[in-house]
């Protein structure tokens, strides 16, 4: 079973819909218990930075992916659920940058670019021993975000390019991330999702 | 690594159904904004556009059903725009299955509704819709409302630089003088508000010939909407993309299958 963790408003229907093609049941949740149990844990992630790190922890959502990560289970995140996963972001955030979980040291800054938001469908970079892109590596994927990493962080990097070039997507063991939204990047977004899922 | 240009049709739905007239001979159900929703999919489009032009409550909640289908079995993003007042109005399409909403005459109406969505949800899910027009204001472009008919007093450079200022993360530029004419996109209007925006901008109104849809990337459009002549079969989406990169504009493939 794949949990997706419910911590905010937003659009989580096509995220649920979009898992579910690959095959497992899927649930959306802010139970404690079901998003630490479950095969697979998605994170999502609305608005800014800080905004959502307060939703998170109002589900207790930072201690669930560390408890997780503790007991090797599969967990990915997706856009601003990906940026959260880095140790800062300095997303409105005039003096110190926020915290965030800090599965991966680094801080999420604006990308240096002339039209922000990064919106719409881009290539990626991605290392040739890539779980997640398996046989979708010269596809498109889209991306709705300002901020990003810059920095390599865990075993596997995917890059790509607005304006500077940034993280698109990490895989790190039982931790994997993208700064893209698979659910909402058409046949290669579900190959993706699918490739996810078959590793669980 | 280079950002591709969007191609994003149009459905007006009104109480379920989508109105102006199509001609896809392929189609069941011609009239079924789901089924449009997933041919225009498979042919290509980046993303898909909902303008609710229902009249009624119960209209509306069937737009809510019409956006929950979609996200069912379309998995690219979806903005659905029409009567859109509240931060309520907003988070029900949301939760429905919408990635973002288009605001026009509520947002003129009262401007700090974009920052109040823009803070609840983020920027990036609000899309501000400008209808426009040639006229004598400051910049030589206003505001309209009704549908083209009526002038909303206001400079339309104006308003775009007010909306960024209050947090809108996209404009969606109509040219109400354009529109329905398939003579080509406004490409002064296009270059007036690409100077003052740093936001994604989309163009809208007058597509029909190919050239129409390089000449708006050109003066500075980011993605372009069009409805009639895709609803009409005049171009494929395909055909346009086609084009486009044919002639060296980045453009997203037809997804693999």
């Amino acid at each position: 079973m794949i949990a997706i963790l419910d911590y905010g408003s937003g659009n989580l229907r096509s995220a649920e819909r979009a898992f579910a093609t690959a095959g497992k049941e899927v649930v959306v949740t802010a139970d404690r218990t079901v998003a630490v149990e479950a095969e697979g844990l998605v994170v999502p992630g609305v608005g800014a930075f800080a905004a959502c790190m307060n939703g998170l922890n109002g589900v207790d959502g930072a201690a669930i992916v560390r408890e997780r990560l503790a007991k090797e289970r599969p967990t990915l995140g997706i856009c601003i659920g990906m940026q959260i996963m880095f140790s800062h972001g300095t997303e409105h955030s005039d003096t110190a940058p926020h915290a965030g979980v800090g599965v991966w040291d680094g801080t999420v800054s604006q990308l240096a670019a002339p039209i922000l938001p990064h919106m719409g469908w881009n290539t990626v970079e991605v290392d040739s021993d890539s779980i997640l892109f398996k046989g979708i590596e010269a596809e498109s994927f889209y991306f709705v975000h300002s901020y990003a990493a810059k920095s390599a962080v865990g075993k596997m990097q995917a890059w790509s390019t607005h304006g500077e070039r940034f993280l698109a997507a990490v895989e790190d063991g039982y931790m994997s991330a993208t700064q893209f939204h698979p659910e909402k990047s058409g046949a290669a977004g579900l190959a993706l999702i699918k490739n996810w899922v078959g590793s669980l | 690594m280079t950002l591709s240009v969007r191609i994003i049709p149009c459905l007006d739905v009104t109480d379920g159904r989508v109105v102006k007239g199509v001609n896809f001979t392929d189609l069941v159900d011609a009239g079924d904004p789901v089924e449009m929703a997933a041919l225009y999919n498979t042919e290509g489009a980046d993303e898909l556009t909902f303008l609710d032009i229902s009249a009624s409550v119960a209209g509306r909640e069937t737009t809510l059903d019409v956006v929950r289908r979609t996200a069912e079995q379309v998995f690219i993003p979806l903005t659905v725009g029409g009567g859109i007042r509240s931060v309520e109005d907003v988070d029900r399409l949301l939760r429905a299955g919408a990635d973002k909403v288009s605001i026009n005459t509520s947002a003129l109406a009262r401007p700090q509704l974009i920052a109040e969505i823009a803070d609840r949800f983020g920027s990036q899910v609000l899309v501000l819709s400008v209808d426009a027009r040639r006229a004598r204001t400051e910049s030589g472009f206003e505001v309209t409302t009704h549908g083209g008919r009526q002038s909303a007093g206001v400079d339309a450079l104006a308003w775009v630089e007010q909306a960024c200022a209050l947090g809108v993360g996209e404009i969606l530029l109509n040219s109400m003088d354009a529109d329905g004419t398939r003579a080509g996109y406004d490409i002064g209007m296009i270059t007036a508000v690409r100077a003052v925006s740093k936001v994604p901008l989309i163009a809208s109104g007058g597509a029909g010939s190919l050239e129409d849809f390089s000449a708006a990337l050109d003066a500075g459009a980011d993605a372009l909407l069009a409805a009639s002549v895709f609803h009409f079969g005049v171009h494929r989406i395909g055909d346009v993309k086609s084009y486009l990169g044919k002639h060296n504009y980045p453009v997203r493939g037809v997804a693999v299958r």
